[in-house]
């Protein structure tokens, strides 16, 4: 074979490599559904009580495509957007906490998987968060959650947003470090 | 040599001239102006083009009839004197053409008086359309029309909320962007009755084509009439349909971006649909306002207006209809 | 050299030994190494040629599936989302890795051997350019093919392009694009300007160049003012995107137009980048046939040198609707005017040139003939635009996209075209066919105007650019589908040009050493030249040298047994210094390949900078390391 046929071949199988390595990470990042369509959870999200005689604690429900949400890029950006439009900043200020708890730190009262961030949007919470399942369309209550996970670091930093176009309110999502919630019984009954 | 298709190119669409988006068919002062200035650089530049095509044309047929001996023969004199008066005409036509834009450019900037102020708004990917007033209260809001009165001077005040949009109406008037930070300030006075169309004129993202604005120029009676009946609220439901169309809208999610002065629904982050039905397009001119149109829209805006912000909201075929009943009362 | 054109003092023993020691000397690893190692200018100017071809047939194809989905209203084909990408990469492709790559690859080439030396200054450089250009291209494409594409345009207005309005990767991508093909530009750039300036042949005064390596030195020196801006502008941009800063953000004292003045300060000289390389083309093109020196030639080199210039005071023609102050438009507007008056002067040289002379009508000279036609067209249409009012009207509408493509497809690629036909046979020792070269002509001029003239039209009368789709109704459907058709046209001239590439390149005619009888340089050696060009230099006694006599004076004495070049002034071309070449290397490669690590690591995480740069500074180290060698006096 020529020596430039070699190099040819060489090149489309190194980049052919390449695109392989890269496609699983990238498809799920940069897809833009613009017409999301989510199944509805099943069960109950916010774990009971972590006291159970003798047993393990239930198992928090995972939602098969709602974490997707988590990991992409366009969901992000939409919830960032809903952030604002819906006015979560009046309570939340812009993660900093106000009349409600902050999103951008770890420690989460009912749950800070973003099937939980879900479920407490969609069902509301006592002390004063309403309940939006009828008033935001699902899959934007997704979106919002995801956006709330992108507050706390806890979104791929690829797939995060670096600043909105307002005044500077948060540091960069992309340079947030990642804040794993804490687990629920570590909480503070005080909090 | 000469591009045969151009001939033929140009004489076909002049017929075509008129229409509703056309900057062709000057309908305002400013787009009629700026109709002069085309009208002239067509002239002059068209000049130009024939006289170095018929240059050209000569050199080609003067050089298949060239023999070994004419070689020697080189012109140089002759050629020089042309070039130099060349030169001469075509500083001579560009000096015209750009002084004539400078007096062009003053003209459409000459003060006004009695002048209307809107105040425009670019989203993605559609417009807030406001007449502001002294009184707070007798500010009208609305959304994807413009109304304006003839033989009367408009200055639309652009601001955007979010990307750099341009607003194009060119019947009317030359465009102007959209840019945040800064607001800018389109002139224009239009001279026909008649219904126009305006156009984002400046990509914006996914609907960028379908950011539509729907321009009404009336008389001046006509005109207040319309704003009188703008500025009053939502008629109220009156039969059954209706009434069950309202309470859905505030029960859903519709109340939670949009407004219907007179009923409880009072979010501005889209657009406004007080006087909904009296408009004559939906979706920023994506499809004529019809029932049939509105069902499909609440249905799934997507599948109209891909991207579009406005989600599709669970709701069953009856609730549908009600809502469509709802909504094409509001005129 | 052929011996044709050899003094006679030179006997045939002596002329074989020396071309033996060239060909010994400045020959290249064999095989695949070879490829990868190579520094000749000519091996590395036809693959550049080639891979800007292959962009150019990649953005064609995506031009024609915007049409396809344009030629119907509402035609369903894709969506907003998918067009978006199409046409950002479409104006990438083109504008990025065709159309200033293409004009620096012909360079490249050609230069060297129209200067009259062995090969380009900075070699290994020449090398690296190529291997980032490609790795930049790669690089986009794959992206593009993973839903990774810019969907911004490809010139990704803020707040559109910024995180909040374009999330994931994609911009960073196009960013990052503009950075590989940029450096690339920047490195070739600066070897024309010391090929130009120092390593002409002995006697080739400033005022003996030919008109074509003025045009690169124009070029090369716009690329070198003109780029850093939109380093700076994309610089900003990631920036912005990937750690937060506030550059364009107006909430934070930032602007939005502050990307769109950075951005089209590069991006109204970068036409004419694009452009002025073709003006050296259609003058080297017309000179040779009309077997005459081309009229006016001290106008000609004004006219390139202040179209150079003036084009840098133009950009703000782009921003007309952005509601700058009223009294700056016009400035801009007097300035976009007065850039036709040069452009005027070389069109009429040109005709005069075509007219006073015998002109032979093969394929390069209907290419200018071509270039005539659709680039005065184009450039009245720019000055139609250039004036502030009637701008307000076809900014951002069809009539825009009808006077661009008009400018460069007729300014530039016919000429790039014609270039094509009268280059192929000094590149490849043989001729394309004449018969498909008139078809292929024809094809492209009646194809491309029946694509782009109706856009005028369509865009007067009310359409406005980068819309996926359109309402039936507005009078835009007949006219869409017209240029649909003409696109169609276009696509099929190209098949035909690559078609007789291919034909040509294994049974063409045989092209002697000089088949145009032309005058310059390049075609006083074989056709293709020995990887060291000429077996002993030339020496220059007027503009046209192989057209002033038969013998050309050569330079003696060299023994061929190092890789040299004669170093000369830069003025007088007067002889200067005998100046060592670098051997073939790997490290150009290796160096592009730790680059575009750094470049693609960086758009994910601002480390990718830091850690990314270690790898460079190795590469770059091995390939800077001194060598034993001594510089000759």
């Amino acid at each position: 074979m020529c020596s430039h046929c070699r190099a040819r071949d060489a090149r489309r199988a190194c980049v052919a490599a390449f695109c392989a390595t890269i496609a699983l990470a990238a498809c799920q990042r940069e897809q833009r559904d613009l017409d999301p369509h989510v199944e509805p959870l099943a069960g109950q999200a916010t774990p009971l009580s972590g006291l159970n005689p003798g047993e393990d604690r239930p198992a928090p429900i995972r939602s098969s495509n709602g974490a997707g949400f988590e990991k992409n890029a366009y969901a992000i950006s939409e919830g960032q957007r809903l952030f604002a439009w819906f006015n979560c900043s009046g309570c939340h200020g812009n993660g900093g906490g106000g009349i409600g708890p902050a999103l951008m730190d770890d420690v989460w009262r009912y749950g800070g998987s973003i099937e939980q961030i879900h479920a407490s949007i969609a069902q509301g919470r006592p002390n004063g968060m309403p309940t939006f399942r009828d008033k935001i369309p699902d899959a934007e209550i997704w979106q919002l959650a995801a956006y709330v996970r992108a507050l706390s670091g806890n979104v791929p930093k690829a797939a995060a947003p670096s600043r909105g176009e307002t005044i500077s309110v948060t540091p960069p999502l992309t340079r947030v470090p990642e804040q794993p919630p804490k687990p629920a019984d570590s909480v503070s009954p005080e909090r | 040599m000469r591009p045969a298709p151009w001939i033929a190119v140009v004489a076909l669409p002049l017929a075509g001239c008129a229409g509703v988006q056309s900057a062709l068919d000057p309908a305002g002062d400013e787009a009629a102006t700026i109709g002069d200035i085309w009208h002239l650089m067509l002239g002059v530049c068209g000049f130009m083009f024939a006289l170095t095509m018929l240059f050209l044309a000569w050199a080609i047929v003067r050089g298949r009839r060239a023999r070994e001996a004419d070689a020697e023969a080189r012109h140089e004199p002759a050629l020089s004197l042309a070039l130099h008066g060349w030169i001469a005409l075509v500083v001579a036509g560009l000096a015209v053409l750009a002084i004539a834009s400078f007096l062009v450019d003053r003209r459409l900037l000459a003060p006004a008086t009695d002048v209307l102020r809107v105040r425009v708004t670019g989203m993605q990917w559609w417009w807030r359309v406001e007449y502001p007033s002294d009184d707070p209260g007798r500010t009208l809001v609305t959304a994807n029309e413009l109304h304006l009165p003839v033989d009367r001077t408009s200055e639309i005040e652009l601001r955007t909320e979010d990307v750099i949009h341009s607003l194009w109406i060119p019947n009317l008037a030359g465009k102007l962007d959209l840019v945040p930070g800064r607001v800018n300030t389109l002139r224009v006075t239009p001279r026909r009755i008649g219904g126009f169309r305006g156009q984002c004129a400046e990509f914006c993202g996914l609907d960028h084509a379908w950011m539509a604005l729907d321009v009404r120029v009336e008389s001046a009676d006509a005109f207040e009439a319309w704003r009188q009946r703008h500025l009053a609220p939502a008629k109220p439901p009156l039969s059954a349909g209706e009434r069950e169309g309202a309470q859905l809208f505030v029960q859903k999610p519709c109340v939670m971006c949009h407004a219907i002065r007179g009923s409880d629904a009072a979010a501005s982050t889209g657009p406004d649909l007080t006087h909904f039905a009296s408009r004559a397009t939906l979706g920023a001119g994506a499809r004529p306002l019809t029932r049939e149109a509105l069902a499909m829209w609440l249905a799934d805006p997507n599948r109209i207006k891909p991207g579009v912000h406005m989600p599709a909201v669970p709701m069953t075929a009856a609730e549908r209809d009600r809502l469509v009943d709802y909504l094409m009362s509001l005129e | 050299m052929s011996s044709d054109h050899y003094a006679p003092t030179i006997q045939p023993a002596e002329l074989a030994d020396v071309e033996a020691r060239l060909a010994r000397t400045w020959a290249d690893p064999p095989g695949f190494l070879g490829w990868l190692m190579t520094v000749d200018h000519k091996r590395i100017g036809r693959r550049y040629i080639v891979t800007a071809m292959v962009f150019f047939v990649l953005g064609g194809l995506l031009a024609l599936a915007m049409r396809t989905q344009l030629a119907r209203p509402e035609s369903g084909l894709m969506g907003p989302d998918r067009y978006n990408q199409l046409f950002s990469m479409h104006g990438s492709t083109m504008m990025f890795l065709f159309a200033v790559p293409v004009m620096e690859a012909v360079a490249v080439y050609i230069v060297p051997l129209m200067a009259g030396t062995r090969n380009i200054s900075f070699p290994r450089l020449n090398a690296f350019s190529y291997w980032i250009y490609l790795c930049g291209g790669v690089t986009i494409f794959v992206a593009f093919l993973l839903d990774i594409g810019p969907e911004a345009g490809w010139f990704a207005y803020v707040p559109l392009s910024s995180s909040a309005y374009s999330p994931g990767k994609r911009t960073d991508f196009w960013a990052q694009l503009i950075t590989f093909t940029e450096v690339a530009a920047l490195a070739v750039a600066v070897e024309l300007v010391a090929t130009i300036l120092k390593q002409r042949a002995p006697g080739m005064t400033l005022g003996r160049m030919p008109l074509f390596l003025w045009a690169m030195l124009v070029t090369s020196f716009m690329v070198i003012f003109a780029m850093p801006a939109v380093m700076l502008a994309s610089s900003f941009l990631i920036s912005d995107r990937l750690v937060g800063t506030q550059f364009f953000n107006v909430a934070e004292g930032g602007d939005a137009l502050l990307w769109q003045h950075l951005f089209w300060f590069f991006g109204h000289p970068e036409v004419y980048i694009i452009f002025i390389p073709a003006l050296g083309m259609i003058s080297t093109i017309v000179a040779t046939f009309s077997r005459r020196p081309v009229f006016a030639y001290p106008y000609m080199v004004l006219a390139l040198i202040a179209t150079g210039f003036l084009a840098f005071g133009l950009w703000v023609h782009h921003m007309f609707a952005t509601g700058l102050p009223h009294l700056g438009n016009s400035f801009y507007t007097a300035a976009s005017i007065t850039i036709a008056l040069p452009s005027a002067v070389q069109i009429f040289a040109w005709i005069a040139t075509i007219w006073s002379g015998r002109p032979r009508f093969a394929t390069p000279l209907l290419f200018v003939i071509g270039f005539l036609a659709i680039f005065v067209l184009g450039g009245l249409t720019g000055v139609m635009v250039a004036s502030v009012p009637l701008d307000l009207q076809l900014h951002d509408t069809y009539f825009v996209v009808a006077h661009f493509h008009y400018v460069l497809i007729g300014g530039a690629v016919f000429p790039l075209f014609g270039a094509f036909y009268y280059w192929f046979p000094k590149i490849t020792g043989r001729l394309l066919d004449e018969t498909l070269g008139k078809w292929n002509f024809w094809l492209f001029f009646v194809g491309f105007n029946v694509t782009f003239f109706p856009m005028h039209y369509l865009g007067l009368i009310g359409m406005p650019r980068r819309v996926y789709t359109y309402p039936p109704g507005l009078g835009w459907d007949l006219w869409n589908l017209v240029a649909t058709i003409g696109a169609y046209l276009i696509a099929i001239s190209a098949l035909l040009f690559v078609f007789n590439v291919i034909r040509s390149l294994r049974s063409g005619a045989r092209a002697g050493d000089d088949p145009w009888q032309a005058p310059d340089l390049e075609w006083a050696t074989s056709s293709p030249p020995p990887p060291h060009n000429f077996t002993y230099l030339p020496i220059v006694q007027s503009a046209e040298p192989l057209w002033h006599s038969d013998e050309i004076p050569v330079v003696r004495g060299a023994t061929g047994d190092k890789r040299e070049v004669l170093l000369t002034s830069a003025v007088e071309a007067a002889p200067g210094i005998r100046w060592q070449m670098p051997e073939p290397s790997l490290w150009p490669l290796v160096s592009a390949l730790a680059l575009t690590v750094l470049f693609i690591w960086s758009v994910f995480s601002p480390w990718g900078v830091v850690w990314g740069a270690i790898p460079v500074a190795i590469a770059l180290t091995f390939w800077f390391w001194p060598s034993k060698s001594e510089q000759s006096e």
